[in-house]
């Protein structure tokens, strides 16, 4: 990481640092750095700032590093952060409260992190088709999208062997009205892919 | 006893052993499962990475109309669609806002009158002796890991119903099935959940370290209460065996297929032949 002035950065990314406390409803400055979220993380290996790191970076307003990290997307959401923060802080919140601003800034995730967007829109994209996920097309348009494309493949023999792959798409009379939410937070947030 | 039941995606294709050993269990138990008539989904695992209010509106449809059955209980076996519908019912019954602006969204007026349960958390609950009652078969001598992962227990501002470090619902319940539960420090560990699709890599990490812990400690097999856990811990034991160069073949079923079988009903009606691992010597000793 480069040497950062630190009024600066919180001076010109102000409205950065609200916006996430808002959107997070977490109290982040309340943060004094224990580590005690990057010690229960069953991710922080793989991640390019440990969760405590992401949150004196959310403190001191480094908005790009952050939308640009890979931390953000690899997090599993598991809350084991969340529920030892000594502060109260719901670390996963911020997290995920990053990885949607990220989505609407159009930051687009690299390597593994593009991966777990890519699955994310793929599984969405079977949910606003169909109303429910459709298991099949989740990991088709996964692959396709990833460039992964043998992904998952020698799970379909074993799996269709035992009567676990539903081939046809589910079929739901209130698909519309799912559609409909998606069309409908769309218009109220935009970004929504 | 009577909930308005959410399958969620995954009852009739990967989760299907779950679906079937619950509703089975739930016959012996007296406990009544309506199924909430046209549900969708939760938008477990991914709408939670795109936009706050989607990921309350996805799960406010099914609550809409799991509300206008008159029941005032909703309980689901999955893990994830757990903590999506306990989430959504949390911020639209707290805040008057919220539930105004999803329920504009979804078209369908949520009051804000239910219960959300875990599965785990309805039977748990049962009268230990009613559930006694039951069991014809006991698994005596049987050694149980039980694995609750994440969404089950976190964040307890969500969950609340057990201990989210050391959480005892599935223990006591096989316990009470005549089975020895182990005491172990990966019960709460993540096992990857959706990174076993997206990155696989990752996740194979994570699944190796929960199934070395419980063979550690003597484990004969495992219990979960997700079908995305038992996919990663059951299925993608062979990926792990690839990837991490390790010979695991640790039987895991759902809690309620072990429930079953001590109750007596036929591992084929749970269920128990259609899993990953091998199966055949529990369902030998205990079928």
């Amino acid at each position: 990481m480069e040497t950062i002035n630190v009024s600066e950065s919180i001076t010109k990314n102000a409205d950065f640092i609200e916006e996430i406390g808002i959107e997070s409803g977490q109290p982040v400055q309340k943060c004094y750095q224990c580590g005690k979220c990057t010690a229960g993380c069953p991710v922080a290996f793989t991640m390019d700032y440990p969760p405590q790191q992401v949150i004196r970076m959310v403190q001191l307003g480094m908005k790009d590093e952050l939308l640009k990290s890979n931390t953000i997307w690899i997090c599993a959401s598991c809350s084991t952060c969340s529920t030892r923060c000594p502060c109260n802080v719901e670390v996963a919140h911020v997290m995920e409260s990053l990885r949607i601003m990220a989505g609407k800034n159009g930051t687009a995730p690299a390597g593994k992190a593009k991966y777990v967007e890519v699955m994310y829109d793929a599984l969405l994209g079977t949910v606003e088709k169909y109303g429910r996920t459709y298991e099949v097309g989740l990991v088709m348009q996964n692959n396709l999208k990833s460039g992964k494309l043998l992904n998952g493949a020698d799970m379909g023999l074993p799996m269709f062997q035992r009567g676990k792959l539903q081939l046809m798409p589910p079929k739901l009379q209130g698909a519309a009205e799912v559609a409909r939410i998606f069309a409908e937070v769309r218009k109220l947030e935009g970004g929504v892919k | 006893m009577r909930y308005a039941y959410f399958p969620g995606c995954s009852y009739h294709g990967t989760g299907k052993e779950y679906e079937a050993s619950t509703h089975a269990v739930a016959k012996k138990l007296g406990m009544e499962l309506v199924t909430i008539p046209d549900w969708s989904c939760c938008g477990a695992t991914a709408s939670h990475g795109k936009s706050h209010l989607l990921n309350i509106a996805l799960p406010a449809r099914s609550l809409a109309i799991a509300e206008g059955m008159g029941i005032g209980e909703v309980t689901t076996g999955c893990a994830a669609c757990y903590q999506q519908l306990a989430h959504a019912n949390k911020r639209m019954t707290e805040n008057e806002e919220i539930r105004n602006k999803v329920n504009k969204i979804t078209g369908k007026e949520y009051k804000g009158t239910l219960k959300v349960k875990s599965l785990v958390e309805a039977i748990g609950i049962v009268d230990p002796e009613d559930i006694k009652a039951q069991i014809v078969k006991p698994l005596t001598g049987l050694k149980v890991a039980a694995y609750y992962g994440c969404l089950l227990v976190r964040p307890p501002e969500i969950t609340g119903f057990d201990d989210p470090e050391n959480p005892m619902f599935m223990d006591n319940m096989m316990k009470l099935a005549g089975a020895e539960t182990l005491d172990w420090a990966h019960k709460t560990e993540c096992c990857g959940a959706s990174l076993g699709v997206s990155n696989l890599d990752i996740a194979v990490r994570l699944i190796n370290k929960i199934l070395q812990a419980a063979i550690e400690k003597g484990a004969d097999c495992m219990v979960v209460a997700c079908p995305f856990c038992h996919l990663n811990l059951d299925y993608h034991q062979k990926s792990v065996n690839k990837q991490l160069g390790t010979n695991y073949d640790i039987p895991v079923f759902y809690f309620t297929e072990l429930l079953g079988l001590a109750m007596g009903i036929s591992p084929d009606e749970l269920g128990l032949k259609t899993h990953f691992t091998e199966t055949q010597k529990i369902m030998n000793q205990f079928g």
